[in-house]
């Protein structure tokens, strides 16, 4: 048996709607699957997974939190990853935005002022934005693969960020835990309704994931990233500028990588400490693809993996299965994205006979 | 033995994942593939190698398991890119993510327990050599393959038919395929060498560098070693200098440390990860050397055309 792929005449409508439940739907089964082989009943494993969390109030404002860094790294990662640039550092990005935004109510503690919070968010979007900018840098004027540069810059954050943490920055009142001074009540982002945690920083993220989809659909701009992605050389005739284009989105990505870093630490951590994200800056990659790199589609998709950590949290407890589940979902997830996004430039056949056939390669 | 010597010796034990990880994303890359995958799939390695030999007692068996392991799991982005011609970069990243995640399942059972250090065999003769005689010839087996490795992936590429259509392959898929070469199957192969070698760079760090299973332990060697892939500019007798550069650069923070030069811990750590971002910035700097060397269809899908 073979399986022949053809070229679709134009890119299928009906897929490119259907692909991503497609891909949902094969990891429920495939979760239910894992979850029978770790001699769990899978029903009620999958129930507490995907359902429970759906179910009750303090679940739902957990969603909110987690999805808030991974729509506002998701959407910004989508700009990129349509304009043909591969910044996969968005972690370090993250930390990078915590650390700026963190500079105000850390060091100038005794500093109080309404003027705080925006500062904070502003740092965090530049910091985000000028530690996106070396990867572009290196990218636009050296040709440096911005891959491996982008990601080789998530290691040094984090070690930036444990460093700053256990020495200049540690709290004088931790008894020598790794920790900043706890923000002020004035450089914390303010919750979104009285009914539980659920901060500013969702509203955040809901605006910005908006307003990029504006800007895809409806500007100038959207075009030329639109192009640029698709043929350099048709963006070239167009006028369009790809160094420009790899500054722009990855700025963009940076700033808004950043801007959920501060977010994050303000809004529901309160201080510094080593580690600040389990992998949002990772996870947002799956949720730019799930969501079809369209900023609307990321929305959905960006709530969907913060269901993903909040029901792999809630299995732990319920289960005691251990919370590298949500990791393996998270992964399998991309996986079935990626190969159901085939079915919309393709047909698939499958070919069970060999008579007459020898597209791949003939005599050897 | 003198300071020298074992300052080399961790060198050695440091290089070696780097020096097998490239060599197979080498041959990967050289058939026109870009497997970004090599950190998942050597964190599988390391997890499939440590519990095989947990349970078998042999950390030869771990070994083994720990290459049909990597191979295996290439396998997956090898259907998705090959069959299906998913963006390969996008399902390099995918790979990664799942063996971070799988691995730690599988390693879970594992944690904080003391594993079996693969013993070196010496060589008669050759091992009694002054100096370099313990560095390079009381070895463990997976260094002896690393060398072999570099030596035999050498010589077959530029010295073999096949060797010659892979390369074919890598530079131009649709000639290659009007010539009648199997561009799929023998890409295919090629990712799952360097799955295997992945694999068996996963298994050199659970059972010699760090006898002991963490989770994520590869802690972003796979990520240096595709670095090291174009620091060698697809040659492979650069990828052995350059891992044994980097696996300098690396060990060198721990000596570092030990003789307490004031830096802080976290600057050195991070020696290594700057390290390969400036080797890559003085290597790409030269653009018209990066094109003359990349292999031309590095990344790009191929569907048979009918």
């Amino acid at each position: 048996m073979r399986i022949e792929l053809e070229k679709r005449a134009n890119p299928s409508t009906l897929y490119s709607i259907v692909s991503p439940f497609l891909a949902l739907a094969l990891t429920v089964v495939a979760g239910g699957i894992m979850f029978a082989l770790l001699g769990k009943d899978p029903g009620s494993a999958l129930y507490s997974f995907f359902i429970e969390p759906l179910l009750d109030v303090w679940s739902l404002h957990e969603i909110a939190i987690k999805a808030a860094p991974l729509i506002l790294i998701g959407a910004g990662l989508s700009v990129c990853y349509r304009s043909n640039n591969w910044n996969i550092g968005a972690e370090g990005q993250f930390i990078a935005g915590a650390i700026a935004g963190a500079i105000v109510p850390v060091v100038f503690h005794d500093w109080h002022s309404p003027l705080v919070l925006p500062l904070m968010l502003i740092f965090g979007i530049i910091g985000g934005a000028l530690y996106a900018a070396i990867p572009a840098f290196l990218k636009a004027h050296m040709n440096t693969n911005e891959i491996l540069t982008s990601l080789m810059l998530v290691y040094i954050a984090q070690l930036f960020l444990d460093w700053l943490v256990r020495g200049p920055w540690r709290s004088p009142d931790a008894y020598n835990f790794p920790v900043t001074r706890d923000f002020a009540p004035e450089a914390i982002l303010p919750e979104l309704i009285a009914s539980g945690r659920a901060n500013l920083g969702f509203a955040l993220a809901i605006v910005a994931a908006v307003g990029l989809w504006i800007m895809m659909r409806y500007t100038l701009k959207g075009f030329e990233i639109t192009v640029l992605g698709q043929s350099e050389r048709a963006g070239r005739f167009a006028g369009f500028s790809s160094k420009r284009m790899i500054w722009f989105s990855m700025l963009l990505s940076g700033g808004l990588a950043g801007l959920a870093g501060i977010a994050e630490v303000s809004g529901t951590i309160g201080k510094l400490q080593p580690v600040i994200s389990p992998g949002y800056g990772f996870t947002a990659i799956i949720v730019a693809f799930l969501g079809r790199l369209n900023p609307l589609g990321i929305i959905a998709a960006g709530l969907f993996l913060a269901l993903t950590y909040v029901g792999g949290e809630a299995v732990q407890l319920t289960l005691s299965v251990s919370d590298k589940v949500t990791r393996v979902f998270q992964g399998l997830l991309l996986f079935f994205v990626l190969s159901c996004d085939t079915l919309i430039q393709y047909k698939i056949r499958l070919v069970f006979s060999r008579l007459g056939q020898s597209n791949e390669g003939g005599a050897h | 033995m003198g300071i020298v010597e074992a300052i080399l010796l961790t060198v050695i034990t440091a290089a070696t994942p780097l020096v097998l990880a490239s060599i197979g994303e080498l041959v990967t890359e050289r058939a026109g593939v870009l497997n970004l995958g090599v950190e998942g799939m050597m964190v599988m390695g390391a997890a499939i190698a440590f519990a095989a030999t947990q349970m078998t007692g042999s950390p030869y068996i771990g070994i083994l398991a720990g290459i049909a392991g990597g191979g295996l799991f290439s396998l997956l982005f090898g259907f998705l890119t090959l069959t299906l011609v998913a963006n390969q970069v996008a399902t390099g990243l995918a790979l990664t993510i799942l063996g971070l995640g799988i691995s730690g399942q599988i390693g879970e059972p594992y944690v904080g327990m003391s594993g079996t250090k693969l013993q070196p065999i010496v060589v008669p003769l050759l091992s009694d050599i002054p100096f370099l005689g313990p560095l390079l010839f009381k070895q463990d087996i997976i260094f002896y393959v690393s060398i072999a490795l570099v030596i035999g992936v050498n010589w077959f590429l530029f010295k073999s038919r096949a060797g010659l259509k892979i390369r074919a392959i890598g530079d131009n898929h649709g000639s290659a395929h009007a010539l009648g070469i199997h561009v799929i199957r023998t890409r295919y192969l090629a990712v799952m060498f360097g799955g295997a070698c992945a694999g068996l760079a996963g298994a050199q760090l659970s059972l010699v560098y760090t006898p002991q299973w963490v989770e994520n332990m590869s802690a972003g060697r796979g990520w240096i070693a595709l670095a090291l892939v174009v620091f060698a500019s697809w040659r492979p007798w650069r990828v052995l200098a350059g891992g044994y550069l980097f696996g300098a650069v690396s060990i060198s923070q721990l000596h570092a440390q030990a003789f307490g030069i004031g830096i802080p811990s976290q600057f050195l750590s991070a020696l290594p990860y700057i390290a390969t971002v400036v080797v890559l910035i003085l290597i790409s700097h030269n653009r018209r050397m990066t094109q003359i060397n990349t292999p031309a269809c590095l990344g790009k899908p191929f569907v048979p055309d009918r």
